[in-house]
C-alpha cells in the first residue's frame, strides 16, 4: 500500500471515536477488559451465524454481537449468584466461548461445502483496513453513530450508574437494565471494529483512549469527549503512520493504531496537568503546595 | 480408543492438571485477567527472542516468552502504582501494546510468515504422537511434551506444598501476611512466574487463549463445591482431569480441535455445577429462599396467634376463615400456611379456632425474644 487513502483513514478514525466514547464507561466502571472478553466471545457467534445459513457480512456481525452479549450476561449472572469473582468469570467466559468457537469453526470447515474458504483469521487479527472502501464505512458510521446517540440519550442514567449504582437503584432506576444496555453498546462497538483491527487490538481501542482522557479532566463529559478525540486521532494517525512506514516494509494498520492509542495514553499519564507524573515531580521539586494553580 | 487419542489424552491430562494448581490462586487472588494478559504477550516474547537468537527451535524462545509474561506483570504494576489508572485499565493498556509490537515486528521482518489462526492461537495436542518418545532403560515413559507437562504438574504441586501456609495466609489475609514478614511481592512474583512458565509449557499443546480456560475454570468450579483450600485444590485438579479425558474423547469422536473441546467441556461442567452444586448452586439457593419464605410465613402465623392468645379478641383473630383479613394474605396463602403449620405441629385446630401448640409458642417467643 502506498499513500493514505481517505476511506481507510476516515473509517478508522470513526471507529476509534466510537470505541473511545463507549470505552469511557467501561473504564470508569472498572470493567476495562469487557471489550477483550466480548471480542473473544464473538467467535462462536460468527460460526453459528454461518452454520445457520448467514452469508452476508452483516449477519455474521450480528451473530458475533449475540454471543458476545450472551457471554457478558452470563458473566453478570455468575457474579450475581455465586462467589466466583468478576475477573475469573470474565476470563473463564472469554476462553470457554473462544474454545467453543474454535470447535464450531473447524466443524464448519470440514462439514459444510464452501466453508473451507471462511477465514476466521479475519475476525481474530482483523483484515487489512487498507482494503476498506466507502461502502464499508456505512456499518461503522451507522452502528457507531447509533451507539453514541444512545449514550447521549441515557447520559444522566449511565453517569449515575457508573459512579453510584446503589444511589441509582434507590432513585428507582433499573440498574440491571441500564447495565444490560451499556454492555450492549460495548458489544456493538467491539463487533463493528472486530473485522477491522482484530480481537486483541480491539480491546486496546476500548481502554487506551479513555485511560488517557481520564488524566485530563475529572468531569465525565469532558473525559468522554477527549476519549472520543483520542480514539479518532489514534485511528487516523495509526493509519497514516502505517501508510508512511509501509514503503519499506509492511506495517500492519491495526497494531499501528493500537500503538498510537497507547502512546496517547502514556503521554497523558506523563504530561497531564495536575495529575501527570512529570507534573507531580515538578511540583515536588518546586515545593508548590498541592492544588495551587501555577 | 486409538493410540493417537490415548497419547493426546495423557498430554492434555498433564496440561490441565498442571494449570489447575496455580489457577486456584489466580482465582482466589483476583488475578485471572493478569493470566489472560500473560497468555497474550507470549508471542511478543517469542518474537523478541527470535531476533536475538535467530533460531526457531531454540529453548531461549521459551525463556523469552516466560520473561515477557513476568514483564507484563511488572508493567501492569508499575502503571497501577502511579495511581493514575485502575488495575484493569493498566492490564488493558499493557498487553495489547506488547501484542501490537510483536505483530508489527513479525510482519516487518518475517515477510511471508502468515499469522495463521491454527498455528498461533490453537495448540496441537493431537500432534504429540509425532514427538520424541522418552524411555529409561528400555521402559517407555511417554512422549517428551507429556513428560515435561507432568513435570510441570509435579513442580507446581511441590511449590504449593512447600509454600502452603505462606500462600494461604497471603491469599486470605494479605495484611497479616505482611506483618509476619512474608514478603507479599516475592510470593506475588513467584506465583506469576509459575503461571508464566506453566503457560509457556502449555503453549504448544493448547495455545495461548485456551490456556486461560485451563487456569481459571477448574478453580471457579471448585470454589462452588468446597470450602477448604486443600479441597479446592484437589477438586480443581479432579475437574481438570475429568474435562481432559472427556474432552479429548469427544474431540476425537467429532474430529475437531482438542483444546477447544476441552475448554468447552470445562465450561459445561462449570455450568452444570453452577446450577446443581449443593449449598452454593443456583437451585440450592432458590430452594433455600423458598424454604425460608415458608418458614417465615409459618412463624408470622404463630406470632399472630401468640399476640391474641387469651385475649377477648381471640375468637375473631384466631378464626381460620378470618385470618386472611388480619394478616393480609390471600385465602389460598392462608390455607397453605395453615396446612404446613398443622403438619409441623406448630398449631392445632380447636373447632373453628387455631391454637398454638407448645412448639408453636416456643417458635413465636424465640423470634420475639420473649
Amino acid at each position: 500500500m502506498t499513500g493514505l487513502d481517505a476511506p481507510v483513514a476516515f473509517g478508522t478514525a470513526a471507529l476509534g471515536a466510537v470505541s473511545g466514547i463507549v470505552g469511557t464507561f467501561a473504564v470508569v466502571r472498572r470493567r476495562s477488559l469487557q471489550g477483550d472478553a466480548v471480542s473473544h466471545a464473538a467467535l462462536p457467534g460468527v460460526a453459528l451465524a454461518y452454520l445457520l445459513g448467514g452469508r452476508s457480512e452483516i449477519l455474521l456481525v450480528l451473530g458475533a454481537a449475540v454471543t458476545g452479549w450472551v457471554a457478558m450476561m452470563l458473566v453478570s449472572g455468575i457474579v450475581r449468584s455465586s462467589r466466583v469473582p468478576f475477573d475469573a468469570a470474565l476470563a473463564g467466559a472469554l476462553s470457554v466461548f473462544f474454545g467453543f468457537g474454535v470447535v464450531l469453526l473447524l466443524y464448519l470447515k470440514r462439514n459444510i461445502s464452501g466453508a473451507a474458504t471462511v477465514r476466521p483469521e479475519l475476525y481474530i487479527f482483523g483484515q487489512d483496513p487498507a482494503l476498506m472502501e466507502f461502502a464499508d464505512l456505512i456499518p461503522v458510521l451507522g452502528l457507531g453513530g447509533g451507539a453514541v446517540a444512545v449514550i447521549a440519550l441515557f447520559w444522566k442514567e449511565f453517569k449515575i450508574l457508573s459512579f453510584d449504582p446503589d444511589f441509582a437503584a434507590s432513585l428507582g432506576f433499573s440498574t440491571r437494565w441500564l447495565d444490560v444496555l451499556l454492555t450492549a453498546l460495548v458489544v456493538l462497538a467491539v463487533v463493528v471494529g472486530l473485522q477491522t483491527v482484530g480481537v486483541v487490538l480491539m480491546s486496546a481501542l476500548i481502554v487506551a483512549p479513555a485511560a488517557g482522557a481520564r488524566q485530563w479532566s475529572d468531569r465525565l463529559g469532558s473525559v468522554t469527549l477527549i476519549a472520543g478525540l483520542f480514539g479518532a486521532a489514534a485511528g487516523f494517525l495509526g493509519t497514516a503512520g502505517s501508510a508512511a512506514l509501509s514503503v519499506e516494509a509492511t506495517v500492519p494498520t491495526g497494531p499501528s493504531i493500537v500503538l498510537m492509542a497507547t502512546a496517547l495514553a502514556l503521554g497523558s499519564i506523563l504530561l497531564a496537568p495536575n495529575r501527570g507524573i512529570l507534573w507531580k515531580l515538578f511540583r515536588r521539586t518546586t515545593l508548590v503546595p498541592p492544588g495551587m494553580p501555577l | 480408543m486409538s493410540d493417537a487419542a490415548l497419547e493426546t489424552m495423557w498430554l492434555v491430562i498433564a496440561v490441565a492438571a498442571a494449570c489447575a494448581v496455580p489457577g486456584v490462586f489466580l482465582v482466589l487472588r483476583r488475578l485471572a485477567l493478569i493470566a489472560d494478559a500473560i497468555s497474550h504477550v507470549l508471542l511478543f516474547g517469542i518474537v523478541i527472542m527470535y531476533f536475538i537468537v535467530r533460531d526457531l527451535d531454540s529453548p531461549w524462545l521459551a525463556l523469552g516468552a516466560t520473561a515477557s509474561g513476568v514483564l507484563t506483570v511488572a508493567l501492569v504494576e508499575l502503571l497501577h502504582r502511579t495511581k493514575l489508572v485502575q488495575e484493569d485499565a493498566a492490564i488493558g493498556l499493557v498487553f495489547p501494546a506488547l501484542f501490537a509490537i510483536g505483530t508489527i515486528l513479525a510482519s516487518m521482518y518475517f515477510r511471508g510468515t502468515h499469522l495463521d489462526i491454527d498455528q498461533v492461537l490453537l495448540g496441537h495436542a493431537e500432534l504429540v504422537r509425532f514427538t520424541r518418545a522418552i524411555e529409561i532403560a528400555g521402559v517407555p515413559l511417554g512422549r517428551l511434551p507429556t513428560i515435561i507437562m507432568g513435570g510441570m504438574f509435579a513442580l507446581n504441586v511441590g511449590l504449593v506444598v512447600a509454600f502452603y501456609k505462606e500462600l494461604k495466609l497471603s491469599t486470605f489475609d494479605p495484611a497479616l501476611a505482611a506483618t509476619f514478614g512474608f514478603l507479599p511481592w516475592l510470593l506475588h512474583y513467584g506465583l506469576m512466574t509459575v503461571v508464566s512458565v506453566t503457560t509457556v509449557a502449555a503453549f504448544d499443546a493448547v495455545g495461548p487463549i485456551l490456556v486461560v480456560a485451563f487456569l481459571v475454570v477448574p478453580a471457579a468450579t471448585a470454589i462452588l463445591l468446597v470450602e477448604r483450600l486443600h479441597w479446592v485444590l484437589a477438586v480443581a485438579v479432579a475437574d481438570a482431569v475429568l474435562a481432559a479425558v472427556s474432552g479429548v474423547f469427544l474431540a476425537f469422536e467429532l474430529k475437531t480441535n482438542t483444546a477447544g473441546t476441552v475448554a468447552t467441556v470445562l465450561g459445561a461442567i462449570f455450568g452444570v455445577t453452577f446450577f446443581v452444586a449443593p449449598n452454593r448452586g443456583l437451585i440450592a439457593q432458590v430452594y433455600r429462599r423458598f424454604r425460608q419464605r415458608r418458614e417465615f410465613f409459618a412463624t408470622m402465623l404463630t406470632i399472630h396467634l401468640l399476640q391474641h392468645e387469651g385475649t377477648p379478641a381471640e375468637p375473631d383473630e384466631a378464626r381460620e376463615d378470618g385470618l386472611y383479613r388480619h394478616l393480609h394474605w390471600t385465602p389460598n396463602e392462608v390455607a397453605g400456611v395453615v396446612r404446613r403449620a398443622l403438619g409441623e405441629e406448630l398449631i392445632e385446630r380447636k373447632e373453628l379456632l387455631l391454637q398454638l401448640t407448645e412448639a408453636g409458642r416456643v417458635r413465636a417467643r424465640s423470634v420475639l425474644n420473649l
